[in-house]
């Protein structure tokens, strides 16, 4: 069956677009990621204009971190200071995204920017999982290996305008956590994506926060920054597609709540591998396209169209 | 008497219009439904006489052309290992969407002279703009945009795909693809006899979103704002709700 999308203004099948909601919100579920990382390459694989792509993607994010950050609110496991901080860097970050995605998209080279983005940091993200994962197995396999130390004080931790983080039991410069915000709203905003995978890494290695009120206060961030980004592209340029949103969100919230269960039952470390892989697949699929001499060399852009 | 004879002059230089083209479409509304995957388009028709056909062979040629659109060529080029779009090119309007079916191949039929006062064959329809870069190649770029678009069937060539019956009753089929986009679409059909077109016959399409399709497009470009809100909305709505309704399901 296939479904006509109003603002991309091509057709795609519906059980495709269910199929690579569906299959990521399993994943997303299975392992707590966000998942935009995934969907919004895999919409460019099934014919999605990348414009249209990203900012649908942003979209998805809300609707599956928001179920996750209302249970955070609930539980008290969210930093609101901390998170307001880094979600007013994500605010300056993703105008600037914009700002620079819509140039590119003028200049005719957003396809590009948009594909090495994801290239770069699914290469990064996809070598770390699968380096974390294996030290994790060989770990379990040897549990006398000495345990890394989690948090160390650095330069960060001495930069002037100190604030009071009481949920998080800090005291530290606010330009740290504005920069890391405004970092992950540029991500956003050009990629399509949560940005969970950077921000939860740097909240725990560069900020020092404690593991118990991470996920929560990321998760404040995202659904914010990734709304906000919503907005802007919409207002923009006109290329959130409700209509592939809808299938998209239909079929992730479904495959995240099986996902969850799923994920429960299994041996994460193992699986996580394979998610790796995964990540890693879709990073050598789209470096290929880069890299390999395509068999059109030329494209066709329409003024006002995707 | 002298205003007489110009008149008589002039009545006798009209061409006689001894064979006429009257034509019709299977349909003239296409609408761009949540499922649709392409329209099938019949173009049938006849050809009138007052008098017996002429000894030469008669062609029928049908075109059919969607609302043309300014666009951007861009070649790509290895920069530091990687294919980066490099060269554009601009053109001032092609059609969208362009079909020519014909009896015959195109360029046995009719004169190079008729085809640029009627602007039939693809290379024709398409309007370049005078660019100011002096390039080497600039027909590279048109031809380029030809290759595509006949790929996505949005340009199509057929020839011989018309069938004319004694002379008088053809018909043909042209398939809209599922990627063409809104508006007028006009269905020209020529007669052709000795490489000029000796009538003309035009009749149009209108193809449009359907009812929610066209709300949403609108309110996308003219409301961005609540567009966007509509769209949080849902993301929140079915976010939330189906985590909801997931627990109310377990307990």
């Amino acid at each position: 069956m296939q479904i006509y999308l109003p603002i991309a203004e091509t057709s795609v099948n519906a059980f495709t677009l269910l199929g690579v909601g569906g299959g990521v919100g399993l994943l997303s579920g299975m392992f707590g990621v966000g998942g935009g990382f995934l969907i919004t390459p895999l919409l460019f694989f099934i014919g999605v204009p990348p414009p249209v792509a990203v900012a649908t993607g942003v979209n998805q994010v809300v609707a599956s971190s928001i179920s996750g950050v209302l249970a955070h609110l609930k539980r008290k496991t969210v930093d609101l200071r901390m998170g307001t901080v880094l979600l007013i860097g994500g605010l300056i970050g993703s105008i600037i995204g914009i700002w620079f995605f819509n140039l590119m998209q003028r200049l005719g080279q957003i396809d590009l920017i948009v594909q090495l983005s994801y290239v770069i940091f699914l290469g990064i993200i996809g070598a770390l999982m699968l380096q974390e994962s294996l030290r994790a197995i060989l770990r379990s396999r040897n549990p006398n290996a000495p345990r890394r130390k989690l948090h160390s004080h650095t330069w960060i931790h001495n930069l002037p305008f100190k604030m009071k983080f009481r949920a998080s039991g800090l005291y530290i410069s606010v330009f740290p956590p504005l920069l890391v915000g405004m970092g992950v709203g540029i991500l956003a905003a050009i990629m399509g994506v949560g940005g969970g995978f950077v921000l939860v890494p740097a909240m725990i290695y560069l900020l020092g926060m404690p593991t118990k009120v991470v996920i929560g206060t990321s998760l404040f961030q995202v659904t914010f920054v990734a709304a906000f980004t919503t907005m802007m592209h919409a207002i923009t340029n006109q290329s959130v597609d409700v209509m592939l949103a809808a299938f998209l969100i239909l079929g992730g919230v479904i495959g995240a709540q099986l996902g969850t269960r799923i994920g429960l039952k299994l041996q994460a470390e193992q699986l996580r591998i394979l998610l790796a892989l995964l990540v890693l697949a879709v990073c050598g699929k789209i470096a290929f396209d880069l890299l390999w001499t395509p068999s059109e060399l030329y494209t066709i852009t329409v003024p006002g169209r995707f | 008497m002298r205003v007489l004879l110009v008149l008589m002059l002039c009545l006798a230089a009209l061409p006689l219009r001894a064979e006429e083209v009257i034509a019709g479409l299977s349909q003239n509304r296409v609408s761009l439904t949540v499922n649709f995957e392409g329209s099938d388009i019949l173009i049938y028709g006849a050809v009138r006489r007052e008098t017996a056909p002429a000894e030469t062979e008669l062609d029928v040629i049908v075109a059919i052309e969607g609302p043309p659109q300014p666009a951007v060529i861009w070649r790509k080029a290895r920069r530091a290992g990687i294919w980066v779009n490099t060269d554009a090119q601009e053109v001032r309007a092609a059609p969208s969407f362009y079909a020519v079916a014909t009896t015959r191949p195109l360029g046995d039929i009719l004169s190079p002279e008729a085809d640029l006062t009627h602007r039939i064959s693809t290379r024709l329809a398409i309007f370049e703009a005078r660019s100011t870069v002096d390039r080497d190649d600039p027909a590279a770029f048109t031809e380029a945009l030809i290759r595509i678009r006949e790929n996505e069937g949005l340009y199509q060539s057929r020839d011989g795909d018309v069938t004319l019956e004694q002379d008088t009753l053809f018909n043909t089929r042209i398939l809209l693809p599922k990627n063409i986009v809104e508006g007028t679409y006009s269905a020209r059909i020529f007669l052709v006899r000795d490489g000029d077109v000796i009538d003309e016959f035009e009749t149009f399409i209108d193809v449009r979103k359907a009812v929610l399709e066209r709300w949403l497009t609108n309110l996308a470009y003219d409301q961005p704002f609540l567009y966007g809100l509509l769209a949080l909305f849902l993301a929140v709505f079915f976010g939330w709700g189906a985590s909801a309704a997931f627990r109310l399901v377990r307990s």
